[in-house]
């Protein structure tokens, strides 16, 4: 009965991709359509236009302040937290603009995991931070919450590091853990987009492997969003890279074509001096 | 290294322990100072008969604490619980939900509320909490009072307590970094719920602090309680009682405690009871704040 539950749980994302028509598949998840934000002082987003494909790794790319962050927060609504910020233009997921107000918010940001430049796990244990947002979905059922957690953690390849210490801290863990961590904690609600700000930039080459990884792999059940300034990382998981310059999408597409054959010349220079 | 250059680091290093051991003595030199002034009275009663008797009759020789510590008691956890709730809604308010426009406008009232005399205080209370509980709150609870109460003493005392409370809890809640309210939020918690899963679990040792700060600095308070207290000596459970905290009995008898043998003592061993609850209080917080971050 539970086995039966769980699986049928498990499976409903894998199930719902099946019901969808190829021309669904094909059309992108999340359509940005004049996107812009502001503050009083100045212009952080100039009226982006980006169509995120699915089920591909999908790398913002750009110089420190160009707005690859706050696009990234702009699309799960965390720009909210920021008062001063004024936000305007169309985010359509799967054809509903998440900026309206209507739209109910937690439910609409569990369908975004994300992942920071720095892990911030929750200020309690390891089982409580990855059975955190199913107990916010309303998951009661015990058996379930543990098979979650375990399975999530075996997914991000944590749970042999931590199996006998789910209760301890979860600040107790390395750094490098805690990113793998909020990472199962972010899969165990399920989520259809995973947006990841720079995730490796705290961490050292062998967990940063680790995480690169881990997106390669998920990348099939998942669209991700990674945001980078590390040139090599763009070139080994993109699908899709989107450079931006000054809160404007300078050049996007494929990154043979757009690494390899700059069409501008901020590109080329960012390209020369990133190297 | 010239010379000149190591003289200037020997006195300065020498400046600098010698004034942190300066102030590390001045608590140590007044606990002795009023138990010294204080042993007379210690010396004819025994300290438990001093704190747990009622009988205060200094012409008679008999010195019983227990209203003053009673009262002093009171009005501190009636003046707790009318602000703590306030200072902390009001801080996650101006902290989480509000925008920085109105925590910027607020932060210059709180540290005037924070800089306006006690005796300020005292006055409004006088002026307007007195005649409110008399004329209204006594009688829409069925009984009749002065005014000059437990709980007119609450009342100015938890006003008086605000902008420390609200200052630290202000600073708590923006040592907690954005990230893990982004956290909380991006797995589908609502405000509310990142409020009470993040911001008061990962504030719970600051809050306690501001908690601990608020209640000593109301235990200690004397000028504006003295005024609206009603300073009668009785033991009783309606807030609508006047009462006699500690601090109001020092401040009253002070001019008149030479005439009276072992009155001086007395008044100084109120002074050293006062001085010791404060610092037991202090202690119990910083023992909490320190098992909670342990655990």
């Amino acid at each position: 009965m539970f086995t039966e539950k769980l699986f049928k749980q498990t499976n409903a994302y894998t199930k719902s991709k099946l019901k969808m028509s190829k021309a669904d598949i094909e059309k992108p998840i999340i359509q940005i359509k004049g996107l812009s934000v502001k503050t009083h002082e100045g212009e952080i987003l100039k009226s982006i236009n980006l169509d995120i494909p699915r089920n591909k790794i999908v790398v913002l790319l750009g110089p420190s302040g160009c707005g690859k962050t706050t696009l990234l927060k702009s699309l799960n609504r965390l720009t909210d937290l920021h008062k001063e910020l004024i936000v305007g233009g169309e985010v359509l997921i799967d054809g509903k603009d998440i900026l309206k107000a209507s739209q109910d918010l937690p439910i609409m940001r569990q369908k975004m995991g994300l992942l920071s430049q720095r892990p911030f796990p929750l200020p309690v244990s390891i089982y409580k931070n990855v059975s955190y947002g199913l107990k916010l979905k309303g998951v009661r059922n015990k058996k379930l919450i543990a098979h979650s957690v375990e399975s999530n953690l075996k997914r991000v390849g944590l749970w042999d590091e931590v199996k006998d210490r789910l209760n301890n801290p979860a600040n107790s863990l390395s750094i490098g853990q805690q990113q793998r961590l909020c990472l199962a904690r972010g899969l165990a609600v399920k989520p259809t987009i995973i947006l990841a700000d720079e995730p490796t930039s705290a961490l050292d080459p062998i967990s940063t492997k680790t995480i690169e990884n881990l997106f390669k792999e998920l990348k099939e059940h998942y669209t991700i969003i990674l945001v980078t300034h590390v040139l090599r990382q763009a070139v080994r998981l993109a699908d899709h890279v989107v450079f931006m310059y000054y809160g404007d999408i300078i050049e996007q597409g494929h990154p043979d074509d757009i690494l390899k054959n700059p069409q501008t010349e901020i590109l080329k220079k960012y390209l020369i001096d990133g190297n | 290294m010239n010379r000149s250059r190591r003289l200037t680091d020997l006195i300065v290093t020498i400046w600098m322990r010698g004034g942190l051991y300066l102030l590390l003595s001045i608590p140590a030199l007044i606990a002795i100072g009023l138990y010294w002034k204080a042993a007379p009275l210690l010396a004819n009663h025994s300290f438990a008969e001093l704190i747990l008797s009622a009988k205060w009759f200094p012409m008679k020789g008999e010195f019983g604490f227990m209203p003053f510590i009673y009262s002093s008691a009171y009005v501190t956890v009636l003046s707790f619980f009318l602000s703590a709730p306030l200072c902390l809604f009001a801080a996650v308010y101006l902290t989480q939900f509000g925008k920085k426009r109105l925590l910027n406008v607020m932060l210059p009232v709180i540290d005037i509320l924070a800089g306006i005399p006690s005796v300020v205080y005292g006055v409004w209370g006088v002026l307007v909490i007195v005649p409110a509980v008399s004329d209204y709150v006594a009688p829409f609870f069925g009984t009749s009072s002065s005014g000059y109460s437990l709980l007119a003493g609450g009342v100015v005392l938890a006003v008086m307590c605000i902008p420390y409370m609200l200052n630290m809890l202000i600073e708590v809640f923006h040592t907690i970094p954005v990230g893990m309210k982004e956290a909380s939020l991006s797995l589908g918690a609502t405000h509310w719920e990142m409020v009470k899963h993040v911001i008061f679990k990962k504030g719970f040792p600051g809050i306690i602090s501001a908690f601990g700060l608020g209640i000593a600095k109301a235990f200690g308070e004397t000028i504006a309680v003295l005024m609206v207290v009603g300073n009668t000596l009785d033991i009783s459970v309606s807030p609508f009682s006047p009462g006699y905290p500690l601090p109001a009995l020092i401040a009253n008898n002070y001019g008149e405690m030479m005439s009276i043998p072992d009155y001086d003592s007395a008044l100084m061993f109120a002074a050293l009871l006062l001085f010791v609850i404060i610092l037991v209080i202090n202690l119990f917080f910083r023992y909490f704040i320190h098992k909670t971050e342990q655990s």
